[in-house]
């Protein structure tokens, strides 16, 4: 038993991202349409060209039908998937493996999240029954828990820490700002976002994720077919998946400063794409900024910093847009938006976007080049204590 | 021998200052506080932290749970069984309501002292009103618990040696269903009948237990009609010093559970060997006369009623107005919580209503809620019940949540571990915000989270530990 991964058996050749906003104008079918019919474009070929379809939506849909009606599919095996809000990744995740089964040769992944037709602001969980004793909070609630276990583990003053999360979100609005599909294009500086009221512990929603209406799409082949669509594919290194168990919800151990599931799940995929050093080897990472405490823990989980001290490298721009390792070049959640089952293939088109040198010259990283030479994209979905956590090392080159 | 083996009180956190209804009312108010059920509370959560803490001091254990308010939290559907499940009581203990009426709060009692079983005597009262009126008032929240049984049952603190009853059919207080507001005929027409009616039932009770007026010790009076609990008492004979304080200029009249509260009240002061007489004036007169036993100097009070009457933090007259439905501020824009399901609460109705979780017998792991398959080692189905409602515990990080629904925002909430493991991620209640932190000791305590298509969804909360400051450990 291993995990052993596809390294370089697959390449995306084509991918397709909307405007992440608030679509008053557009629902689900037109999002999937418009992000499908982008990535069709992008490879080259047409729909009937694709041999079968994962659809990644948290709750805009049921079934592959939704995505089948919407783009009238003829005949093809179409699966919905649902991964909290990895659904995007595991979409992507689904289709990867499928060409590299070989029981398919072209598979797509598309995510859409239709989430501004609720009439309430955030993201709602479709209620499940149960016996009512499940807790009774939002995920900005649960998130804002880590901020202060943090700093008192680590011996960081909390408004130095306040002010380090600003700076995260301010990074994030900085990149959006030069990203005509994010939602939102304005800088906040970190003054002005400490200067904003709690909503949630010691967050504001300057905080917390944009929510927006979004789809994005990718279209895979097996690496050997790859350039037949295109001439920079972009090669799958690592595909990780962990589903926590749950238990650092019940877990007098666990201490709230750090989510095992990602840093299991973070292993894996280095073990799959062979790196040794990822503070060496990534050139750049789209990470679940869903709250500024959450990019925070991350940069440790994900081995771009030791642990307790990704405060500092935050705060000596290590992770800004023209820093060592780019972090959220895109603007990441925060600035992009956050349609659900549209987030982690977003993640990828940026990864693709950078890796094949077509990012507006205003984001452009400069950090790609010898051995850093590896995009990763980190999408995590529920929240401190019971999680998922998917991890994609991507590469321009094999090998 | 039958009587009293044990007692418990539970007055609410909040208080009310009566003096700042009229500036918002434009009437009514008056001196001294009342107690307040908070929002997340109803006559059967106040029950049951009155059940738990008359059967925390005694190991005897109810044979029957005899359940009695005026406002009670279900029609149709029997209140006393969410109070049997939060007590673990088996199921050949019968559980069942006397409602409606003031009256049936002592009318349970002397059923339960009649003879058969143990049986624990719940009695619960939120007491209604119109704002401004002399019921918002003058009424208190309150609940009270008495295990009544023989002396072959347990150690009974309190021996019941003579009761005396004289009922009559009038009109004075009356309430509609499904009204907040009760109503009042003329005042001196209700004195005029509960005043030699009440020395009736009380003589005769004396006369049963063989005792003169002047050897009682302790006297309680309770009854909606206040200036009849006034003037009966001269007519009793029984010296002024005697009476035992009604806690109304803190308390507030508790109404079904009065009765309950102040002999609870009563039994706390008393020493062994006195006489402690209950008389009670609703639709007529019911009067109890006790003597006490060696046993109550056994007895310690889990939380005295004196300590809960000094606790407390004090209500806007506001939030009291939301809180009762008279006020209703702009909710949270947040769907409304969906109700819970019936069958997934009966399946875990030990989890829900007892705070009961599951110990893993191979490495000792607590798991909350149950589970079938052990976190730490994967073992399965080799757990043990462990129950966790009276299990101290302390905060370990904390939020204050001011987007989530709520029926009175902002949540508290806290991940709090318990002495001896075990942890749970769980709201916490009768705390101020800014008073959590981290290492605060709570105790779990049993509430109604939200009601959804009129289903109340009962669960536990965590609040600061009673007899500490909020300020935390």
């Amino acid at each position: 038993m291993a995990s052993h991964g596809i390294k370089d058996r697959v390449a995306i050749v084509g991918m397709g991202c909307t405007a992440f906003k608030e679509h008053w104008d557009k629902g689900v079918d037109d999002l999937a349409l418009d992000a499908s019919n982008e990535a069709f474009a992008s490879a080259g070929i047409a729909k009937d060209d694709v041999d079968a379809y994962w659809l990644g939506t948290a709750q805009s849909g049921m079934s592959g039908i939704t995505l089948a009606r919407a783009l009238q599919l003829q005949d093809k095996p179409v699966t919905r998937v649902e991964n909290y809000c990895a659904t995007g990744s595991e979409a992507l995740r689904q289709a990867a493996y499928a060409v590299a089964s070989g029981a398919y040769d072209v598979a797509m992944a598309v995510g859409v999240e239709k989430v501004k037709d609720s009439g309430y602001q955030g993201l709602n969980a479709f209620p499940i029954p149960s016996d009512g004793t499940t807790r009774t909070l939002t995920a900005a609630g649960s998130f804002s828990m880590v901020a202060p276990a943090y700093a008192e583990k680590y011996g960081v003053p909390m408004e130095q820490l306040k002010r380090t999360l600003a700076r995260i979100a301010s990074k994030n609005h900085h990149n959006g700002a030069r990203n005509p599909r994010a939602q939102f294009r304005r800088e906040m500086s970190v003054d002005q976002i400490c200067a904003m009221p709690n909503v949630a512990g010691d967050l504001s929603v300057f905080d917390c994720a944009g929510v927006a209406d979004g789809s994005a799409a990718a279209i895979v082949v097996r690496a050997e077919d790859a350039h037949r669509y295109t001439d920079s594919p972009i090669y799958i290194k690592a595909l990780s998946f962990v589903a926590g168990n749950g238990s650092g919800l019940v877990d007098p151990t666990y201490d709230y400063t750090w989510f095992p599931e990602i840093a299991a799940c973070a292993a894996d995929a280095y073990r799959q794409a062979g790196v040794a050093d990822p503070a060496a080897r990534i050139a750049l990472a789209e990470v679940h900024d869903c709250f500024t405490p959450t990019e925070l823990v991350l940069m440790e989980d994900l081995g771009f910093s030791e642990r307790g001290m990704a405060w500092k490298d935050i705060e000596s721009g290590r992770f800004d847009l023209d820093g060592e390792l780019p972090v959220n070049p895109d603007g990441g959640l925060k600035s992009f938006g956050h349609p659900v089952g549209a987030s982690g293939l977003r993640m990828m088109f940026e990864a693709w976007l950078q890796l094949r040198g077509e990012a507006p010259e205003d984001r452009t990283v400069a950090s790609i080049g010898g051995e850093r030479d590896l995009a990763l994209t980190h999408n995590l979905g529920g929240y401190p204590g019971e999680m998922v956590s998917f991890v994609s090392i991507l590469g321009a080159t094999p090998g | 021998m039958r009587g009293i083996i044990s007692h418990g009180a539970y007055l609410p956190h909040r208080r009310l200052d009566r003096s700042t209804i009229a500036a918002v009312a434009g009437t009514g108010g008056g001196k001294g506080t009342r107690t307040v059920a908070s929002y997340d509370e109803d006559t059967t959560t106040m029950g049951v932290e009155a059940a738990r803490r008359a059967l925390r001091v005694t190991d005897a254990r109810p044979g029957a749970l005899w359940f009695s308010t005026v406002t009670p939290a279900y029609l149709d559907k029997t209140n006393a069984t969410a109070v049997h499940a939060a007590l673990r009581l088996p199921g050949d203990v019968i559980a069942a309501d006397f409602g409606g009426a003031i009256r049936s709060g002592v009318a349970a009692l002397r059923a339960a002292l009649a003879g058969g079983p143990p049986a624990l005597v719940v009695t619960a009262d939120i007491r209604t009103g119109l704002p401004g009126s002399a019921d918002e008032s003058a009424g208190g929240d309150a609940a009270a618990a008495l295990l009544v049984g023989d002396a072959a049952d347990g150690p009974v603190v309190a021996e019941l040696v003579g009761s005396g009853t004289a009922t009559d059919e009038f009109l004075d207080r009356w309430r509609t269903p499904g009204d907040v507001r009760s109503k009042q005929w003329e005042e001196k027409f209700g004195e005029t009948r509960y005043v030699p009616l009440g020395a009736t039932a009380f003589a005769a009770a004396l006369a049963e237990a063989g005792i003169d007026a002047d050897r009682v010790d302790h006297l309680v009076v309770t009854g909606a009609h206040g200036r009849a609990n006034k003037a009966v008492v001269r007519a009793l004979g029984v010296p002024g010093d005697r009476l035992v304080d009604d806690l109304s200029a803190t308390v507030g009249n508790t109404g079904s559970a009065q009765a309950g509260l102040l002999l609870s009240s009563a039994l706390e002061r008393a020493t062994p060997g006195q006489v402690v007489a209950v008389l009670s004036l609703a639709d007529g007169a019911d009067a109890l006369v006790f003597r006490t036993t060696e046993a109550l100097a056994d007895l310690r009070p889990a939380v005295p009623v004196a300590e809960q009457v000094a606790a407390g933090a004090p209500l806007p007259y506001g939030r009291f107005l939301a809180w009762r439905g008279a006020l209703t501020p702009e909710p949270p824009r947040r769907p409304e919580p969906a109700r819970p399901s019936a069958s997934a609460a009966g399946r875990n109705e030990a989890w829900k209503f007892a705070f009961v979780g599951a110990r893993d017998r191979s490495s000792g792991a607590i798991h909350l809620p149950p589970a079938r398959v052990s976190m730490d080692g994967g073992a399965v189905d080799d757990m043990e019940p462990v129950p966790m409602a009276d299990v101290p515990g302390r905060v370990v990080t904390y939020t204050i949540d001011k987007l989530v629904y709520s029926p009175s925002p902002p949540v508290v909430f806290a991940v709090v571990d318990f002495e001896g493991g075990g942890r749970a991620p769980i709201e916490l209640t009768d705390v101020d915000p800014a008073d959590v932190a981290i290492g605060t000791s709570v105790e779990m305590t049993f509430r109604r989270l939200f009601t959804s298509d009129g289903i109340h969804n009962y669960f536990w909360k965590a609040r600061p530990a009673a007899g500490r400051s909020s300020e935390g450990a």
